[in-house]
């Protein structure tokens, strides 16, 4: 052990090909013979296929092979988590075929694949495919999809509904305690549906190898193994020892690149039947139809408040819109993900959630940086903020009158809610005190004041959060359903040099595992990092993985590597005491060096990996070599916690919102790189402060997305935010052995319902008493609030 | 089929390309420099910008065909041997990149702007990205990239 390292803002190793050009991405990657695959997608949400003409297509100029339903349909991707209805019944689970046969069900349903000699050559030829589509009446809405009469977008699957589910107190419970409530907050809300956009488009490209009879899939995904394990058992039927799966570079993933897409099964089908390699690249506007989106909840709560300003009790009736098709977590997110988060930091006795999940003719909905978490937290912090108007009170002070005390999880216990989660350790005392000093709050309330009678308001919103990172222990989420284990696996490969490979399960698309599973390594030996190599995402190389998703890599990937290196040290002690003649109690492993205690003798890193490699001088019945994997299952999810508090100015006469200052302090734990945590958090609020301003998939009644671009769908640009005011506060996790809690949803889960309470807040400052201002808060919506 | 020559990164070269094909994808698929990307089909994003005799371009926005004669720089090409242009230190040194697949065409537009105002203020800075999209960093970082390379340029041409 040594403290080099961990805790230092180390460069990144990872950057150097990403600066000179030389990153390597799936696109970037030709093979030999390689051909191109063009998707013909649904031009209708809802439509019967009547018949499909591929004739003149297959004529074409350089076209290869042409797959529809009628080959493929009967292959269909999986969900990976199963929800049971409130009576026991299981979910409703349609088949999400390769390719659509007889209806298709969103804009952008898959119907037909031409692969071709060229990109442009599969374009062509698929323009040239006729298929006569008998159009349907559509369903967009979740909460209007399960009215009577609605288009089903299963014939199998009544009202649209996928399943209902509750969770917290029963609800005779909480309604005995609303009704004792002296005020209730009312707050009818829509939190819109989001495209995540990574900047990288999905990229895939299957390749088949009839010598070996093997399988390549090259996958822009945050977790192959689990691509290989999904595609495998559940989609083809494939034997997985003769199918890798590599994920490359990949050009960030905020949830999207989680899932099995049909598209990847589809190019290893295809590279199987030309026996060449078949890539397919979706462009942006495919993207926008095909990529798995997030949020979409229509919501009523109500919180209510005694007399002393103690809330007394929480209830909530929400519809989740889950699209067309089960996506691979989709129906985790609204349930166990968002309904059991509804604590929040305060210790309102009774919670009931009502929820039901939907079918509608939309791209499916799963897992979007955060998963259900920024639905809670939006939920919880925007109830907050509005009790306090409604009720005269100050906000912070609503807050600091029902947080949860501050607990260590070590000397005193976790935190139990009603809402089934254990809360790990926690200061939320903290974090709100550090953030309203940086705020300088008393100065800010004075120029609020004087802003008031301005034409350029000021507000001032807060957000205090909780969520819950690194999904685990396997027993218990299988137990509510999950089809996965949620573990991960770190090998640990001392080469006989002392030089250092380590191959973990977790994948890093701009996370930096590179560097920070290097520092914690090289501490760990007390070696240079230099001598330290982190390999992942080729399925072949590393033993089996769960991936990254949900803040975990750090919290689990980090955790199995560490329980690999404890295994090392403790081998590496037993030859250095045969070595050095001494009891293996006398060694302590310090600075790289196994040291006989109280004494000089000592043998370092390297000589003990030598001698494991060359066991000449060696203790009987022990094994050469020093090489061990692991497979860490977290005892608890880790809840980090923090602070965001938004300024915006609000334009009087245009509505045009401006974020003047952004302040977060964040609790994530131990910090193993600070300028990575840093970076993690910015990129959060930017999509977090995105969603509050900009963002939205827009659909019309016939369930075309009318912002479908780049040109179209507003992504937040450099000119939109100002520097953000970053700050920590520390409390280790107690339950890993890192003591870390997880960074990189955190800023895309607070940040939100800051931005929106800081505007309604200005709107209050001059008597403009609005509850709500549907996201994005364009400044038509803004204008048009202060007009009402 | 059009018949170009174009100097890319110092090197010349002589291509026949079909005149429907876009300079990024001659850059990308024929002389397989892929630091070049693409992010979005509406001229959106930025991350093709290179520089075309001199001046920042998104190279999705233009064809091959009208590249001929021209001199070319790509993210590859702006090193010097192996000493860093200072925009490539300065995205390492402040934490300017995550995934990386929109740094290169952050790079480039950052390399045109200190060109034409080597002492940028911050606004300066965010105003010059306004045609590149990053998903990861929320510019924070980006910003400081390019407040270190133009520091570090004005260090050196003193």
């Amino acid at each position: 052990m040594s403290n080099k390292f961990i805790g230092k803002s180390v460069k990144r190793v990872e950057d150097k090909r990403f600066i000179t050009g030389r990153g390597r991405y799936t696109d970037d990657i030709v093979l030999p013979g390689m051909t191109y695959a063009y998707i013909l997608r649904s031009p209708y949400a809802h439509a019967r296929i009547k018949s499909i003409d591929t004739s003149a297509a297959e004529a074409m100029e350089g076209v290869v092979t042409i797959m529809t339903g009628e080959e493929v349909g009967h292959y269909g991707v999986p969900c990976g988590w199963q929800v049971n209805f409130k009576n026991g019944d299981t979910m409703k689970e349609p088949p999400h075929p390769l390719l659509v046969k007889d209806k298709v069900r969103h804009v952008g349903d898959a119907v037909a694949m031409v692969v071709a000699e060229s990109r442009e050559l599969a374009q062509d030829a698929a323009e040239a495919i006729i298929i006569d589509y008998e159009v349907l009446p559509a369903v967009i809405d979740a909460s209007k999809a399960v009215e009577e009469g609605a288009p089903l977008v299963h014939e199998d699957v009544p009202n649209n509904i996928c399943f209902d589910w509750e969770i917290g107190n029963p609800k005779e419970e909480v309604d005995a305690a609303m009704a004792s409530a002296s005020h209730i907050t009312t707050l009818e809300f829509v939190n819109q549906r989001l495209a995540p956009n990574a900047m990288e488009p999905r990229s895939y490209i299957g390749q088949y190898d009839s010598v070996y009879d093997k399988y390549t899939l090259y996958t822009s995904t945050q977790n192959p193994h689990l691509i290989r394990l999904l595609m495998c058992a559940f989609v083809l039927g494939l034997p997985e020892h003769k199918v890798r799966v590599v994920g490359p570079d990949v050009g960030g993933g905020f949830g999207s690149k989680i899932y099995h897409y049909t598209e990847e099964a589809l190019v290893t089908l295809a590279s199987k039947k030309i026996g060449r390699p078949v890539k397919w690249t979706e462009t942006r506007s495919e993207a926008f139809l095909t990529d798995a989106h997030g949020r979409d909840h229509v919501t009523k709560a109500e919180m209510g408040f005694d007399a002393d300003g103690k809330i007394v009790g929480l209830r909530i009736k929400t519809f989740a819109n889950l699209g067309a098709y089960l996506s691979t977590f989709s129906t985790a997110v609204p349930t166990y993900l968002h309904g059991t988060l509804l604590q929040g930091l305060y210790t309102t006795p009774k919670i009931h959630l009502d929820m039901t999940c939907v079918f509608t003719n939309t791209t499916a909905v799963d897992a979007y940086r955060g998963a259900g978490r920024p639905e809670a937290t939006y939920l919880l912090e925007r109830l907050l903020d509005l009790s306090a108007l409604e009720m005269g009170v100050d906000p912070t002070e609503l807050r600091l009158k029902n947080f949860i005390p501050a607990f260590d999880g070590v000397t005193q216990p976790g935190y139990q809610t009603n809402v089934a989660l254990q809360y790990d350790s926690g200061n939320y005392h903290g974090v709100l005190q550090r953030g309203l000093e940086m705020l300088g709050y008393e100065d800010f309330r004075k120029a609020q004041a004087e802003a008031a009678t301005t034409n350029k308001l000021l507000g001032v919103g807060f957000s205090t959060y909780i969520e819950a990172c690194g999904i685990a222990p396997s027993a218990v989420v299988g137990s509510l359903g999950a089809r996965a284990g949620l573990y991960e696996v770190g090998q640990v490969r001392v080469q006989p040099t002392g030089k250092v490979s380590v191959f973990t399960g977790a994948h890093s698309h701009g996370q930096g595992h590179e560097t920070t599973f290097a520092q914690v390594v090289a501490d760990r030996l007390g070696i240079p990092m230099e001598d330290v190599d982190i390999v992942h995402g080729d399925s072949d190389t590393v033993a089996f993985g769960m991936g990254t998703y949900g803040s975990r890599s750090l919290a689990v990937g980090g955790s199995a590597i560490v329980k690999s290196l404890d295994k090392i040290i403790e081998k590496g002690a037993k030859i250095a005491a045969h070595k050095l003649e001494c009891s293996v109690d006398d060694i302590e492993f310090i600075d790289g060096k196994f040291t006989v205690k109280g004494t000089d003798k000592s043998l370092g890193f390297g000589d003990i990996a030598l001698t494991a490699y060359v066991p000449h001088v060696y203790p009987a019945n022990l094994e050469p070599g020093l090489d061990f994997s692991s497979f860490y299952d977290p005892t608890n999810f880790t809840y980090p916690f923090g602070c965001h508090i938004a300024v915006v100015e609000v334009d009087k006469e245009t509505g045009t919102t401006k974020i003047k200052r952004f302040i977060a302090v964040d609790d994530v734990g131990n910090v193993i790189n600070p300028m990575i945590v840093d970076g993690q958090i910015h990129g959060g609020l930017a999509q977090g402060i995105g969603q509050a301003l900009f963002e939205g998939v827009e659909y019309d009644e016939n369930g075309q997305i009318i912002n479908a671009s780049y040109m179209d769908y507003t992504m937040p640009r450099a000119d939109d935010f100002p520097m953000f005011e970053l700050d920590r506060q520390v409390t280790p996790c107690p339950h890993n052995p890192l003591g870390v809690k997880g960074a990189g949803e955190a800023g895309c889960i607070g940040s939100t319902p800051a931005v929106t309470n800081a505007v309604i807040d200005a709107l209050w400052s001059v008597g403009h008493k609005v509850k709500d201002i549907r996201m994005p808060l364009t400044s038509e919506r803004v204008w048009r609030a202060m007009q009402s | 089929m059009p018949k170009i020559t174009v100097t890319v990164n110092g090197t010349s070269h002589t291509s026949e390309v079909e005149g429907r094909l876009l300079l990024v994808h001659y850059l990308r698929d024929t002389l397989h420099l892929t630091g070049t990307h693409v992010g979005c089909d509406t001229s959106s994003c930025g991350a093709c910008t290179i520089h075309l005799d001199g001046k920042a371009v998104k190279s999705c926005s233009m064809l091959a065909a009208q590249a001929d004669g021209s001199t070319i720089t790509t993210i590859e090409g702006l090193a010097t041997g192996n000493e860093l242009h200072p925009l490539q230190e300065g995205f390492k040194e402040e934490h300017g990149l995550q995934c990386g697949f929109c740094t290169p065409g952050m790079i480039m537009c950052a390399a045109d702007l200190l060109s034409h105002n080597p002492n940028p203020s911050e606004q300066e800075i965010r105003e010059g990205l306004e045609g590149n999209i990053c998903r990861c960093t929320g510019y924070h970082n980006i910003v400081r990239a390019i407040q270190y390379a133009a520091n570090k340029s004005l260090v050196v041409s003193e």
